[in-house]
């Protein structure tokens, strides 16, 4: 008899759709990995990033000390930018999954880490184009240079983390642990930069928006900050909801893997409880 | 303080009885000591010049695999679940597994040390700055490797993850303790001390925030 009554419950949690954990703020969640306000975020992203490549590659003029490679400023600062906010981003999901333990924090700290790595290659893609003009080489070991592409090995530990299969428990538990531990190193290793090759270290100009550009230059480059930075919001949006639904549909294969097997074998249920029963035991 | 020396004791007990440090560990260091003068032709000075550096990544290796050891022990077994019935605070285990790993690491330091100075002929000129990095930095080696060893022995694959999520982390600490022994070694002139307070800060943030995290990772992990 317990079979009878198991089998409308299971079913019932198997529709497509149907929330299945309750853990969640918001239980339900996005079903879709689009919706107006993402439409309209995109939207803005796009037309910002052909505003850009205007006003970046064409109405700016080149800079009198940097010339032509100013340019790549406009998309190289907004790039490490927006890497970092990702970063603080995860560090805060983190404690947050820490402290609330549910999905939303775990999954919302998975997708800004990996955005984050996505823009910090470009970070590091784009800068050692520059190094390629500028210093003649695509790879100087300049300290901050150095200390970027240790700091995306960190995250591309996190992700790799992420990808071996373990319960969502675990999984998010190990994965905060290392998002805090990773993000602590930020600032520290910044300070120890500072001292590496002595206090005497020549300024880099990359990392922030140069004080000095004015006018044209000046509006290209916070205009790349704010096209990046919806950008990025576009892109975490959609990942979340991915990263959400894939969740949803694991939990939903396994339901309907169930419901499947249950329906194999109408033809015990028809033959009476009993000979289930005792199939079973 | 007495849990966390019992877990300390009886981490230092089984390496004692096993001697997988000083009949793996050890040797391992060595060999990696006399690999880079293979890669580092010794005839041009040059493993004289980088010799601080060169110690140092060495620990590192070293204590990766220290600390893998100090983790799979436990994993095996169900002992982490019998450290979690024992009762003890999950900050005492943490406190006593960092403070095994620091003892052992300084081992084989001490013997890394006496290899240097007789393989790259190196003169430890300031006795007080080299120990006082060396304690700092193991530290914080320690208190970083504590966690992501814990974190290593509960996935599937951590034992070649270890390496990737641990050796970005200890960069840091790499150049600080590299800068301190420099001065050590009187290769660079001017004051060790702020490498070493660099190192105290690091291993401090590393202290406290393993200590803190042990729960989590210990109880829901």
């Amino acid at each position: 008899m317990t079979v009878d009554n198991n089998t409308p419950t299971r079913t019932a949690t198997a529709t497509p759709g149907g929330p299945t954990t309750t853990d969640a703020p918001g239980a339900g969640g996005p079903t879709s990995t689009s919706s107006t306000a993402t439409r309209v975020l995109g939207i803005i992203s796009l037309v910002g990033i052909v505003a850009l490549f205007v006003f970046g590659l064409v109405l700016s003029p080149p800079d009198a000390q940097l010339g032509e490679t100013v340019r790549i400023l406009y998309m190289h600062v907004p790039t490490v930018s927006t890497a970092y906010l990702a970063f603080v981003i995860t560090a805060v999901a983190s404690v947050m999954y820490l402290w609330k333990r549910t999905e939303f924090w775990d999954l919302l700290a998975a997708s800004s880490a990996e955005i984050g790595v996505l823009f910090f290659a470009l970070t590091i893609l784009n800068g050692m184009l520059w190094g390629k003009i500028t210093w003649g080489v695509f790879w100087r070991w300049e300290p901050r240079l150095t200390t970027t592409a240790v700091l995306m090995l960190t995250y591309i530990g996190y992700l790799a983390v992420r990808q071996i299969p373990n319960d969502t428990r675990t999984r998010g538990t190990i994965s905060a642990v290392i998002g805090i531990m990773a993000i602590i190193n930020i600032p520290i290793t910044h300070k120890a930069v500072d001292w590496w090759r002595g206090l005497h270290q020549e300024k880099t100009i990359f990392g922030t928006v140069n004080p000095e550009m004015r006018g044209l230059q000046l509006f290209s480059a916070y205009l790349g900050l704010t096209v990046f930075l919806v950008l990025f919001a576009w892109l975490l949006i959609h990942r979340f909801r991915v990263a959400w639904l894939a969740e949803r549909a694991a939990d939903v294969g396994v339901d309907a893997a169930i419901a499947e097997r249950r329906a194999e074998r109408p033809a015990d249920v028809v033959a009476g409880p009993t000979q289930i029963e005792g199939g079973a035991s | 303080m007495h849990e966390a020396l019992l877990v300390m004791k009886k981490d230092l007990r089984l390496e004692w009885r096993s001697k997988v440090g000083i009949g793996q560990v050890l040797p391992f260091s060595l060999l990696v000591v006399l690999l880079f003068a293979f890669a580092l032709d010794p005839e041009r000075g040059v493993l004289e010049r980088v010799t601080s550096g060169l110690f140092w990544v060495v620990v590192l290796f070293s204590s990766v695999l220290t600390i893998e050891r100090a983790f799979s022990v436990e994993a095996n077994d169900g002992i982490f679940d019998a450290l979690r019935l024992s009762g003890m605070a999950p900050a005492a285990i943490y406190a006593g597994k960092v403070a095994a790993l620091t003892v052992q690491l300084l081992a084989i330091e001490a013997v890394l040390a006496v290899a240097v100075a007789v393989f790259y002929d190196t003169t430890f000129r300031g006795p007080v700055l080299t120990i006082g990095v060396a304690v700092i930095a193991t530290l914080g080696i320690a208190g970083a490797g504590a966690v992501y060893g814990a974190i290593a022995a509960k996935l599937r694959s951590g034992s070649t993850l270890l390496p990737l999520l641990l050796l970005p982390l200890l960069a840091p600490v790499l150049i600080c303790a590299t800068r301190g022994f420099e001065v050590a070694l009187g290769r660079e002139a001017g004051p060790g001390w702020p490498w070493a307070a660099l190192l105290g800060i690091f291993s401090a943030v590393y202290l406290t925030l393993g200590a803190l995290l042990f729960r989590p990772l210990l109880e829901d992990a």
